[in-house]
């Protein structure tokens, strides 16, 4: 399999990173490079095998559905780029 | 009393107790090490003011005749580990300017033990590199050197500041994380111990994600019995973590007895490369050899799956990565890109993740997104995940045959030039090949000082040990210590 510049444009556009239309060509290249090392996973033989979900199996922890954390508004937006009246604030997403 | 910043923690933890010297003496002596060492980029964000405050408070405990083995140890801190009111950045432009509200678990137990932080040490942005050249704040360079009029060398990655760190004597100890081999790899290639444990020992809560399936904290240290306190301190059980295991943690160093009479030590053949060095060849059949002189089995076993392992890792790793990083959005923390006008929030996302990641997370983000996306996710996600299952099966069946741990060498190679490698993905990522299949099985593994090459740099051995056995690795890893008694340090250049 072998991406090319449109194909690379697109999965940058997924991944919500902005690459310059010139830079393309070598971005597809790289992945190309990593995805022809990955391509010899072909060769194994998964029939019998299932996807590894956990690699330690141990049943995950319940405790009771109850308020245990909370009122930390200050601390939360401490560190936000900006934050207005106890909020994050965004550009305009709805016109 | 000088070069107090050479102690190891055992014979510092002697000294304190005995009243001879103070944790402010060590503390200062390592800060002082740390500002003249600025030439090796190791420390990144000096915490000065704070260490002394930490040292004041352990040397009273001290005092009070009732500090546990840590207390008053300086050490340093990867910058992947979230501290309260310390940058913690992840070696990232993205993390720009962000102070954590909160600690990691690892970090907040360490200083319950009277653990003295001297900094915040540099690393690969997002612990995603081999040889520390993906950083924002720059290549660490390795305390070792062929010769004095020799190139910089890489210390190895990610958890480069941290060997760096402990190889050049700027902290007693420091602790790492290992994803794909992060701790273990900087270790070998700085003259230093690292281990990294069981998936699960140590809690991940506030350590920045990169891979979560496979990323693991541990200690950086310089010997065998200093990786054993250490580790102990920073294991437990955490609610905030759900992977972490709700298992007693023994106390590693009474484990250290050095015996190792009957014990298995598998040696697998798949790790015999085609144009394997020699040196990194002999350096294993030395390792063979010192075991069963101390009274071990050394036996032949086969990991059929094990050369699949870096092509399913970097599936996995990738994927894991491309999901975890989605939160660096520019709205809750970090950076955010300036915008022009007309431009609304999907532009704010686009740019500020393309001013605020490097190339190789890039790289990887999108790389991850791929095999994640519709029609991929089968042919490659999917597969990689059972492969990963295969590959924990050939590990489960040496186990269950008898074998104790695995012996392997940690890399490759030695340590090798800044540059060499920056430009070829792929190549880089052959440095892992060895330590990567441990993180896949969710192993503990440790990689201790060896030999020196014929250009006198460092070499490390892997011990691989059994899921939940650290004592009995620590121990192995210890009997082999003893037998190479690697003593060699670097001699101050820098």
């Amino acid at each position: 399999m072998s991406i090319n510049a449109k194909q690379a444009a697109k999965v940058a556009k997924l991944a919500r990173i902005h690459v310059e239309r010139s830079e393309l060509p070598a971005l597809a290249e790289d992945f190309n490079a990593i995805l022809d090392f990955i391509e010899q996973l072909g060769e194994v033989d998964v029939e019998n095998a299932e996807p590894m979900t956990s690699v330690t199996p141990m049943r995950l922890k319940r405790r009771d559905d109850k308020v245990t954390d909370g009122g930390r508004q200050g601390e939360i937006l401490s560190n936000a780029p900006d934050a207005r009246e106890g909020f994050f604030a965004v550009p305009k997403v709805v016109e | 009393m000088s070069d107090l910043n050479r102690l190891t923690i055992t014979a510092a933890r002697d000294l304190l107790r005995k009243g001879e010297t103070t944790s402010e003496e060590i503390t200062v002596s390592c800060l002082s090490a740390i500002e003249s060492a600025a030439h090796l980029n190791a420390v990144v964000h000096q915490t000065r003011d704070l260490a002394i405050r930490q040292a004041r408070d352990a040397d009273s405990r001290i005092r009070s005749g009732r500090a546990p083995s840590m207390c008053g140890m300086p050490i340093g801190v990867k910058d992947l580990f979230c501290t309260r009111n310390v940058a913690s950045q992840a070696g990232s432009a993205i993390l720009d300017d962000f102070i954590p509200e909160y600690e990691s678990t690892v970090t907040a137990k360490l200083f319950e033990a009277g653990a003295v932080m001297v900094g915040k040490l540099n690393m690969d942005e997002f612990a995603m590199g081999s040889s520390n050249e993906t950083s924002i704040y720059g290549n660490v360079v390795n305390p070792w050197k062929s010769n004095d009029d020799g190139p910089d060398l890489t210390p190895g990655g990610s958890s480069g500041g941290s060997a760096a760190a402990v190889a050049a004597d700027l902290c007693i100890a420091a602790t790492g994380t290992d994803t794909g081999g992060s701790i273990r790899q900087p270790a070998a290639f700085t003259g230093i111990t690292g281990i990294k444990p069981t998936y699960g020992r140590c809690s991940r809560w506030g350590i920045i994600a990169f891979a979560s399936s496979l990323d693991q904290a541990g200690p950086m240290t310089k010997s065998v019995r200093d990786a054993a306190i250490m580790l102990e301190s920073m294991c437990g059980h955490d609610s905030k973590d759900s992977t972490s295991a709700d298992l007693p943690v023994p106390c590693f160093e009474y484990m250290l007895t050095g015996d190792i009479r009957g014990k298995v030590i598998g040696v697998p053949r798949e790790y015999r490369m085609d144009g394997m060095p020699d040196e990194i060849e002999s350096l294993w059949r030395d390792g063979m050899d010192m075991l069963k002189n101390a009274g071990a089995d050394i036996r032949d076993i086969s990991l059929p799956h094990a050369r699949y392992a870096l092509p399913a890792y970097y599936v996995i790793a990738p994927a894991e990565a491309s999901s975890n990083l989605a939160r660096y959005d520019g709205v809750r923390y970090g950076r955010r890109s300036r915008l022009d006008k007309g431009e609304g929030i999907t532009e704010m996302y686009e740019k500020t993740r393309a001013e605020g990641f490097g190339a190789e997370v890039k790289r990887r983000i999108m790389i991850g997104t791929y095999v994640l996306s519709a029609g991929y996710y089968d042919a490659y996600y999917n597969r990689a995940r059972k492969v990963r299952t295969l590959i924990k099966s050939d590990f489960d069946a040496a186990f269950s045959e008898g074998v104790d741990s695995i012996l392997t060498p940690t890399t490759p190679s030695a340590a090798f030039e800044l540059g060499r490698n920056a430009h070829d993905p792929v190549e880089m990522y052959l440095n892992d090949i060895f330590t990567v299949t441990v993180n896949l099985a969710g192993l503990p593994a440790i990689s201790i000082p060896a030999g020196l090459n014929r250009h006198g740099l460092p070499l490390g051995l892997q011990l691989i040990g059994r899921p939940w056995e650290e004592g009995d690795l620590l121990n192995t890893a210890h009997a082999l210590e003893n037998a190479v008694g690697f003593v060699a340090k670097p001699h101050k250049w820098w």
